[in-house]
């Protein structure tokens, strides 16, 4: 998986409030949050958007807050700016209590998902506006300015409005603008929602520049796993207005604490199984669909009987045509294959009739008869204990 | 070129020409030198210099105005509040009946409206002592009550059509209520604020059956006065009356569609522009 370009040193304060669950060293830094979430409800009559939610995020972090339409993630942010008071819960940034302050008086400015620019106003003007409040002259102002359209390399476009400017210009002046105040805190509602793909890509990575630059700590809400996983230094999944798995974006991807993580992050396999015999390292599990037992990874708190969801991931998955004298190995036929490149993609029929799906990476370069296997070909597959996810629920 | 349908050309001249030819007729017929409306007697401009000399049609006309003005400006400022809270207040107790009670005018009779005016006035009267006759002030606020709903309709629409987010964006950055609302929200309805300004306007200048139930002894607007002229046959001067308000009327309406007009033009020339910048 890609990983994000951090330091050392961030990366070890990134992970301090992983999830309990995730089956990771964890370093431990005393430090206080920076930005403290305190059991945060948010009701809408009978409807709730965001519920019990607790969070620490650390100064300098980009955090990600990750999941699908109507999973609260929104909510929560617009709670963080203001714009919504919580039903219950407090909220507190670098040690003070926010709730009760109106948007207007927190040190947090928010780049909206339309970008919200001002349409009467040129460029300069709206990276301006929010200057006019703070204690300053009218040099340090036009400094500010200079220097934040500097940052985001529209300084020609200064006197233009608006609409006379395209969609990947706009979305920096709302850069620009939201940061020229120095918040404490930034938000970021779907950043890169409304741009091209490949232009989509370009400014990821024009954003985490731009973090790091100004070490502002970014909370950016968006529905894109791989933009989450590549912007942030640790992400939040959200699910019905639940945080479902808070980690880095390897926590999140390879050691999943939940049916929906596993399966809201990438593409991944699931078998119903039970648990035979536990030990301190790995579990034997039985897994009806694939014809045998498996041996995986163990998690705290299993018991033989024990009904349990084993999960593996398509590219942990080796395939051969040949039966090899490894763990985890157990036939099938290839139903279909679909070739990116790269990568190609097999769907394999197990002898029960399931169907796995298994990503191999074209690694050597081959023609079409000569590939690790093809339509209709009996196979062997096998995975590493290491690979084989157990998971409660 | 596509080949224009002949129906479709006849039936445009046909629907013009029902608008417009009544207009037109009247117009010629202003400059008629003779007495009778009907039959023309040759060019002249005698009717025009008459009705300057009418003490009467001049003071009506002056009324007429000062109502309009007044009435418009009333009704444009309670009718953007009216709008910007249907539009961004999207939950408050009684907003389905406050929206309902907005706009029903909008559909109302005007005679029904008219006589619901008047019997307020009187019991009014004689509960509060006020207004304690009928006249300007009566006639005033009837104006606003009825022209305030097309307000509120066209500000509305305007500011439902823009995002909120660009007024919460503003707030975000260190502007209280009051401060977004004059940086931001005023100049984006502003255009709407104008046009219903122009509308009420326009139909206060022109009111008369709700005028009519609501004016006293005394208070003669223009368009009373020409009711009740016509009500003794249509004289030429009436003729030139009604041509010098549709000049004015259309010239106003030209130049509120060419400033439209032209701000629309700058903003596609300026998209194409930076839709070209980016090939």
């Amino acid at each position: 998986m890609p990983e994000p370009a951090r330091t050392a040193d961030q990366r070890a304060a990134t992970t301090v409030a992983a999830f309990p669950g995730a089956q990771l060293p964890q370093t431990s830094v005393k430090a206080p949050p920076f930005i403290r979430i305190e059991h945060v409800t948010k009701r809408f009559g009978t409807f709730t958007a965001v519920s019990d939610v607790t969070l620490e995020i650390q100064k300098g972090e980009i955090f990600s807050l990750l999941g699908g339409s109507g999973c609260g993630k929104t909510t929560l942010l617009r709670v963080l700016a203001g714009f919504e008071a919580p039903t219950e819960g407090r909220v507190f940034i670098d040690g003070q209590d926010m709730t009760d302050l109106p948007p207007y008086e927190r040190p947090v400015n928010m780049m909206f998902q339309s970008y919200a620019l001002f349409p009467h106003m040129t460029v300069e003007k709206n990276v301006a506006y929010g200057l006019k409040h703070e204690d300053m002259t009218g040099a340090q102002r036009a400094e500010r300015v200079r220097e934040m359209l500097d940052l985001v390399q529209l300084t020609e476009f200064a006197q233009r409005k608006p609409h006379q400017i395209s969609g990947g210009q706009r979305q920096r002046v709302a850069l620009a603008r939201a940061l020229a105040k120095q918040p404490k805190l930034l938000l970021l509602d779907e950043p890169l929602a409304a741009l091209d793909k490949k232009l989509r890509e370009h400014t990821q990575f024009e954003l985490m520049e731009i973090q790091e630059k100004t070490g502002t700590t970014f909370i950016v809400v968006t529905h894109d796993q791989e933009e989450a996983m590549t912007l942030s230094s640790r992400l939040a999944v959200m699910d019905k207005g639940r945080i479902m798995q808070i980690g880095t974006a390897t926590d999140v991807y390879e050691y999943p604490n939940s049916r929906f993580v596993a399966g809201f992050i990438g593409s991944i396999n699931f078998f119903e199984a039970t648990v035979r015999t536990t030990g301190a390292e790995t579990a034997e599990v039985e897994v009806p669909d694939l014809g045998g037992n498996v041996t995986a990874r163990a998690i705290p708190g299993l018991a033989p009987g024990q009904p349990i969801t084993l999960a593996v991931r398509p590219e942990k998955v080796h395939l051969a045509r040949k039966r090899h004298d490894l763990p985890n190995t157990f036939p099938g036929t290839v139903q279909s294959l679909a070739y990116f490149g790269k990568d190609s993609l097999y769907r394999i029929v197990l002898p029960s009739g399931h169907v796995m799906l298994v990503n191999s990476v074209n690694a050597r370069r081959a023609g079409e008869h000569e590939r690790v296997a093809d339509w209709e070909d009996a196979v062997f597959l096998s995975f590493d204990p290491a690979a084989a996810i157990l998971l409660k629920d | 070129m596509r080949r224009r349908s002949t129906f479709l050309v006849t039936m445009l001249c046909f629907g013009f020409a029902f608008f417009y030819v009544p207009i037109l007729s009247m117009m010629v017929y202003s400059f008629n030198g003779s007495r009778l409306a009907t039959v023309w007697g040759g060019f002249s401009t005698k009717w025009y210099v008459s009705l300057l000399s009418n003490r009467q049609i001049l003071n009506a006309a002056l009324l007429s105005l000062k109502i309009a003005l007044l009435s418009a400006t009333m009704a444009t400022i309670l009718g953007t509040m009216a709008g910007i809270a249907l539009a961004r207040f999207k939950r408050f107790r009684g907003r389905t009946l406050f929206s309902g009670l907005v706009t029903a005018p909008l559909v109302m009779p005007e005679v029904i409206t008219g006589i619901a005016s008047l019997m307020l006035f009187i019991l009014m009267a004689e509960w509060i002592g006020w207004p304690a006759s009928r006249g300007f002030t009566t006639v005033t606020l009837a104006h606003i009550t009825f022209s305030m709903v097309f307000v509120t309709t066209i500000v509305h629409s305007r500011l439902s059509e823009a995002d909120a987010a660009v007024e919460e964006a503003a707030m975000d950055l260190g502007s209280r209520p009051w401060q977004v609302m004059k940086d931001i929200t005023l100049p984006i309805i502003s255009p709407a604020i104008v046009s219903g300004w122009l509308l009420a306007f326009t139909i206060s200048l022109d009111d008369v059956v709700i005028t009519n139930f609501t004016t006293g002894p005394g208070t003669t607007t223009l368009p009373i006065l020409i009711w009740s002229k016509v009500k003794l046959g249509v004289t030429p001067d009436i003729n030139a009356l009604a041509t010098i308000t549709v000049c004015i009327v259309g010239t106003g309406v030209a130049i509120a569609g060419v400033i439209l007009n032209r701000a629309e033009k700058r903003r596609d020339r300026d998209a194409r522009m930076a839709y070209q910048a980016n090939q």
